[in-house]
């Protein structure tokens, strides 16, 4: 008899104590949430689960985990793995379940077995088998984990860098956040695409929200203000903070060429003044209005 | 081969680049531009750019050489129209055009234009 038909045999005939044992082994081992999960859920989940391996376990046995046969259970474990990383159990919870199916089928099996040769290859069988289960439980688990992430990681540069427009040919540009290379990249671009579509003259770039100001931060900034005068748009900087300031100066950095205000009000009042004063025909050369 | 048309208008140049610039066009438009603005005597000069998608630094280097030739033959030169991809470009090229002027489209462009004729010391 190949290792693991005993095991296949006892999920086929004693799936409803099995279970008990299964769901009880959970609530023992802090794997099951009742505030995470109902635990009529949970008991469908396990059913179904064993179900499932018993299936996958009858038509090729306990070795061939990667392969076809196995497809709906490692499916099923996706499923799991992934709802709990989004849900929020913790990834040795979610291990858990599977794992926690080793004591009750061990015990089965020394009560099935007699023979110590034979239960020694059905527990490895069995052990070998669950624990691939568990491992593949970890690895959806992370990779979950790892998308939620990425995800986060976009959405927070969408969300971080709005272009807003404040007044006729104004833009204001909030900037919060560090600066690097890919968010300089997007506010760039945002940035850049706005103008076209309004029209606008002048663009404030506020970074009361920008934490610190090093020369890599200042380099992005004055490659942004650069671009947008490229498109014939002037930019003012504001909301510098004393410290930032300081820093600006003590690390050289020349903002001589951009038009700098500490508040985003003042910047505010001095692009309505270059705006208007274009509405006349006579005024500053850059400011216009079409 | 081809060449791009220079039309003018009032005391001012149309230069209108539609056409995908490769050196060669480009050279040839530094050497006709300069020879149409002494012959008409022109005072300024609009760049629209509006269709050009694609920019290396040579053709960077050559918008900021006709500007600068411009200038010298006491033209005012705006260039218009640069689409946000290429000005990024531009940017990351660490060519910034600095001196010359910009505006986001020839109705702006020609004001720009128009006023720096009217009020000389409202110039940068």
């Amino acid at each position: 008899m190949a290792a693991g038909q005993v095991v296949q045999q006892i999920i086929a005939r004693t799936q409803k104590e099995l279970l008990v044992e299964w769901l009880q082994n959970q609530a023992a081992d802090g794997a099951s949430r009742p505030d995470l999960m109902k635990e009529s859920e949970l008991r469908d989940q396990c059913k179904e689960f064993l179900a499932l391996i018993q299936e996958a376990a009858s038509t090729s046995g306990l070795d061939h985990v990667s392969g076809s046969a196995w497809a709906s259970v490692r499916e099923f474990l996706n499923g799991i793995s992934r709802t709990r990383a989004v849900q929020g159990f913790s990834p040795a919870e979610t291990a858990t379940f599977v794992f926690s199916l080793k004591k009750p089928l061990f015990m089965r099996l020394r009560q099935e077995i007699g023979d110590a040769q034979t239960l020694a290859d059905e527990l490895w069988a069995t052990s070998t088998l669950i624990d691939k289960l568990g491992l593949y439980t970890t690895e959806v688990y992370q990779k979950a984990r790892e998308e939620v992430i990425s995800r986060q990681q976009q959405e927070l540069l969408e969300l971080s860098t709005p272009v807003v427009s404040l007044w006729k040919d104004i833009l204001a540009l909030p900037l919060i956040g560090t600066l690097d290379s890919a968010r300089t990249q997007v506010v760039m671009e945002s940035l850049l695409h706005k103008i076209v579509e309004t029209g606008a003259a002048i663009a404030i770039i506020d970074i009361t929200g920008v934490p610190t100001v090093d020369t890599l931060v200042a380099q992005h900034l004055l490659k942004t203000v650069a671009a947008a005068r490229l498109m014939g748009a002037d930019c003012i900087i504001s909301g510098i903070r004393p410290q930032i300031a300081q820093t600006i100066v003590h690390l050289g950095v020349d903002l001589s060429s951009v038009s700098t205000k500490a508040t985003l009000a003042d910047a505010f009042l001095v692009a309505l003044k270059r705006t208007q004063s274009s509405l006349p025909q006579s005024s500053p050369p850059k400011s216009s209005n079409g | 081969m081809d060449r791009i048309p220079i039309p003018k208008m009032g005391s001012f140049l149309l230069v209108t680049i539609q056409v995908d610039m490769h050196d060669q066009l480009a050279l040839r438009l530094q050497d006709d531009l300069t020879a149409r603005i002494v012959a008409a005597k022109a005072r300024g000069v609009l760049i629209d750019i509006s269709s050009l998608e694609i920019v290396d630094s040579f053709i960077g280097r050559m918008i900021s050489n006709i500007a600068g030739m411009a200038r010298v033959l006491d033209a005012e030169t705006v260039v218009v129209g640069m689409q946000p991809a290429v000005a990024i470009t531009l940017v990351e090229l660490g060519l910034s055009l600095e001196g010359v002027r910009t505006a986001l489209n020839v109705d702006k462009g020609m004001l720009l234009l128009q006023r720096s004729l009217e009020d000389p010391e409202a110039e940068q």
